[in-house]
């Protein structure tokens, strides 16, 4: 009996490191580096190599049901706890992430061969697949959404690896910028779904779907849901950033746009299939939008002529069938997927890291010059043949079982099923573009001579293909996987049973006449191409250039409004603040429709009045003064006479500091005086008109705000509760600064660090000037 | 501008100043005062010998850099707030003992003395960099 609890108690701390280790494991590599030189990155590989290790250890457990689970109490009022999970389909992603992860590091081995910043590679790769197996093991939503962003920030340093490349900086922050616009929609509807089923679990929001789906605000939590998943999978029409970040180095690519990251949206929509899988606004939504990226990528790529492009095209593609999918929602639908997924993410992550051999032996990226390498290279040929016939779907590859599986549920429906029909035929025609042509067609002369890669390269997509080729014989081996990964989506127990042999059926005829037309559009590819390119224009009005068009009018706003609010004028800046804030105080004022109320005010004594003549007159004599000295001394009488109206109200603390802080002022004001232009008389009749306006209104409103404030007791003032546990909880006798240093010691702690940052900000602008040549 | 009397002035008045700046660090807790008009004191008394000398006698005079006075303000409060995390209670709780130094006589002390020490060293810290920057300018640029 102690046998399970067993287990769970040393798995626990894993699934943590898995999905925090990366970022440790980074850290270190520096010092690796030092140590063992371009060897650091075989041995970082051995941390996803340990992960998808004790991952495969976990399956038999996972597949009986038995998700393990950990869970750490972190800041439990916001309902965000360290809440982690591993079930079927966290165990699928899991793998994929983690496997391919070891394949991808080992590849930079050889791809970055040489490269000084090879290392650095290495880093954000593991940073990468540490945060997005966080993603797919996050129990509680907000904790999803914290690694969600993760990937979206340490791909954005992947894809802008080569950082001296324009166009690469460029396509890193479109991602970026894309995916992190979408996260924020998404945290939306995720705290808007967590709200309406009372848990930010996942499985407290699955429980609780029904108060979701009840909800008046459905609609909006799952369109705010589903703009992040489309946003980060890639689905029309936010498509566009995916074959942009093609500059990313390709190992990255192969990782994060072929198998992992594009895929945490699919991940997203499978996860929460559960609890909104059941709404018709789901089915007809994501239906729609999964087949409407299909199609569009699959017809898109077959125009393409660049390797990595076609490749990226075909995953958009790929991704619309997932998301199309989980959109129809039945049991056959979610099998297909699941076998989908793993079948995708075989031979796509193959074909990338062939795509980055023949680019990095040949260095010729255009699939049309290229051919005859399988004599040079027979290792990636063999490779990219098994990658490219699963990606056409041809029997005995994984890829036919995942294409059988969706013609079986889409034969009764028409119009989905005519859509994965062509699809399929475009994918044949990339596959053999990609993964035969360059091999097989006449040999071509490439701008570098080309060799076989290193076997640090090449095993990668021959370990890849063999899968594809396993599974594809003995589909059943995928049956535990697929399974489990189809019951979380569902969420309850499925059985899933792959076998090569269905029958003559009708799925078998599709595929039959997929393979037909997609052999029939190989035989006429360059028509394909010239057809594409007459419609090639058309992409000017594409989203593309949205994001272009909404990116510079971004850019011209913020510079407007930056030249408009912060124009280097203080008087601007004084005259915008000392509006802005008495206009906030007037509206509330208007709308809360207070009364005047002139109890609790104290006695005046001659003193006192004498002062306050005083304090006029000196303020008085501060805007009439000629002189600058004269001002801040006008000034400075008022700020002591201040602190004197402190002593009389009986306040010693604030006098002792006013009258530190003003003597501090004038001494401020005396060194600063050096760097002012000449005092003349620079405001016009008019200019000075408009400050006494201003002046008299503020000092108007903030008489008003101070008498309606003494008027008003919203509840007990919590003064007597000080005063009376100052001296027993405080130990201090000293109110105020027991206030200070023990009851509000979080706010002094804040402010004495922003005193400290402000500090050092305006030493920074003062050397700033120094160095750019003294006299301003 | 040099001036005899403030020069002399100065050299007393200095330490007068900073003695009275710890004192009311010190009694903040019980009496007026505080960290905050502690450090605003001492930055003072700094300024004030800035202005006699100049800026380099001032300098030399706080022996260490004044950013590192901000910083190990910060740490120094950062710590005392850290004290109860360590005996297992909540961030900043304020944590007390009793000194005795002799057997009647005992010193009562705690985390927010700490804590007021620290935000004496920044103020202090900050307010002497700023001015120091803005008469160093003056100097190095006339």
């Amino acid at each position: 009996m102690n046998e399970p609890a067993h287990s769970l108690a040393t798995s626990l701390p894993v699934l943590l490191i898995a999905a925090g280790g990366g970022f440790a494991v980074a850290a270190l590599i520096p010092w690796l580096r030092w140590l063992l030189g371009e060897r650091s990155t075989l041995a970082a590989a051995l941390f996803p190599l340990a992960i998808t290790a004790w991952l495969a250890a976990q399956a038999p457990a996972v597949f009986g049901g038995q998700p393990v689970a950990f869970r750490l109490p972190w800041i439990s009022d916001l309902g965000l706890d360290l809440a982690l999970r591993l079930d079927g389909l966290g165990l699928l992603f899991g793998l994929l992430i983690a496997g391919i992860g070891t394949l991808v590091v080992l590849y930079t081995r050889g791809y970055l061969h040489g490269h000084p910043d090879q290392h650095r590679f290495v880093m954000f790769t593991l940073m990468f697949m540490s945060s997005m197996l966080g993603v797919v093991f996050s129990e509680n939503v907000l904790l999803l959404f914290i690694f969600w962003e993760l990937t979206s920030f340490t791909s954005y340093l992947m894809i802008g690896f080569h950082h001296d490349q324009e166009a690469s900086r460029k396509a890193a922050l479109q991602a970026l910028l894309v995916t992190g616009a979408g996260g924020l929609f998404l945290l939306a509807g995720l705290i808007m779904a967590g709200h309406a089923a009372g848990s930010f679990d996942l499985s407290g929001i699955i429980a609780g779907r029904d108060q979701v789906l009840a909800s008046p605000l459905f609609p909006w939590i799952l369109g705010l849901i589903l703009i992040g998943a489309f946003t980060k999978s890639a689905q029309v029409p936010f498509h566009f950033w995916l074959p942009n970040a093609m500059q990313a180095p390709t190992p990255a690519s192969a990782y994060l746009h072929s198998s992992t990251m594009v895929k945490a949206g699919v991940y997203l929509l499978a996860r929460l299939h559960p609890a909104f899988g059941s709404s018709e606004l789901w089915q007809l939504v994501v239906t729609g939008f999964g087949a409407a990226t299909l199609l569009t990528g699959a017809l898109m790529a077959s125009g393409q002529v660049y390797l990595k492009r076609l490749l990226a095209y075909t995953t958009v593609g790929a991704l619309g069938a997932m998301v199309m999918g989980l959109g129809i929602g039945t049991d056959a639908a979610l099998k297909a997927v699941a076998a989908f997924l793993l079948a995708h993410a075989a031979y796509k992550a193959a074909l990338f890291l062939v795509a980055g051999i023949i680019d990095h032996e040949t260095g010729e990226k255009n699939v049309t010059k290229l051919g005859g390498l399988i004599q040079v290279m027979p290792r990636t040929g063999t490779a990219a043949l098994v990658a490219a016939a699963s990606m056409a779907g041809l029997p005995f590859t994984f890829g036919f079982i995942g294409k059988e599986l969706f013609y079986t549920e889409l034969a009764a429906r028409p119009l989905l099923a005519a859509g994965f029909f062509i699809a399929g035929a475009c994918f044949m025609l990339v596959a053999w573009q990609t993964g035969i042509r360059p091999f097989f067609a006449t040999r071509t002369e490439t701008p570098k001579h080309p060799h076989e890669a290193p076997w640090s390269m090449t095993f990668g997509p021959l370990l890849l293909g063999l899968v594809s080729l396993t599974l594809g014989i003995v589909p059943g081996l995928a049956d535990g996987l697929a399974g489990a990964a189809a019951s979380a989506m569902r969420g309850h127990p499925l059985e899933v049973h792959l076998h090569l042999w269905h029958g003559l059926n009708l799925p078998l005829l599709l595929s039959a006449l997929t393979l037909a037309v997609g052999a029939a559009m190989i035989a006429t590819a360059s028509g394909w191409r010239s057809v594409a390119e007459a419609l090639a224009p058309a992409a000017r009005f594409g989203p593309d250039r949205l994001y272009d068009a909404k990116l510079k009018g971004l850019v011209a706003f913020a510079g407007w409004q930056t030249r408009f609010l912060q124009n280097g004028s203080l008087r601007r800046y004084l005259l915008v603040t000392v509006i802005t804030l008495c206009a906030l105080v007037v509206v509330s004022f208007a709308r809360a429709d207070m009364a005047l109320a002139f109890r609790a005010l104290s006695p005046v004594n001659l003193p006192m009045a004498l002062l306050s003549v005083l304090v006029i007159l000196s303020a008085i004599a501060a805007t009439l003064s000629t002189s600058r000295l004269g001002a801040v001394a006008a000034m400075g009488v008022v700020g002591f006479s201040v602190a004197v109206f402190f002593i009389f109200f009986g306040a010693p603390d604030l006098a002792m500091t006013q009258l530190v802080v003003e003597t501090l002022s004038v001494v401020l004001l005396v060194s600063a005086f050096y760097y002012l232009p000449p005092f003349a008389k620079r405001s016009t009749w008019r200019g000075r008109a408009r400050d006494l306006t201003v002046s008299v209104f503020a000092g108007a409103v903030v008489t008003l705000l101070v008498l309606v404030a003494s008027g008003v007791q919203l509840r007990d003032p919590i003064s007597s509760y000080y005063a009376e546990t100052s001296v027993p909880m405080g130990h201090g006798r000293n109110i105020v600064n027991v206030i200070l240093v023990d009851y509000r010691g979080l706010d002094t702690l804040g402010e004495i660090t922003v005193l400290a940052v402000a500090g050092l900000g305006s030493l920074a602008l003062l050397k700033l000037r120094a160095k750019a040549g003294g006299k301003p | 501008m040099t001036s005899l009397i403030l020069r002399t002035a100065a050299r007393y008045l200095f330490p007068i100043i900073m003695l009275f700046s710890i004192y009311a660090l010190l009694r903040g807790h019980n009496e007026p005062g505080g960290g905050f008009v502690g450090g605003l004191a001492a930055a003072s008394a700094y300024i004030l010998y800035a202005l006699a000398y100049d800026v380099a006698a001032a300098r030399h005079l706080l022996r260490i850099d004044s950013r590192t006075v901000i910083a190990l303000g910060l740490v120094i409060a950062l710590g005392s707030a850290l004290v109860s995390v360590a005996l297992g209670q909540p961030f900043m709780t304020g944590t007390w003992g009793e000194l005795a130094i002799t057997s009647t006589y005992k010193l009562k002390l705690g985390t927010p003395l700490f804590f007021d020490i620290g935000v004496y060293l920044v103020v202090l810290g900050v307010t002497v960099t700023i001015l120091f920057a803005l008469s160093d300018q003056e100097t190095e640029a006339g």
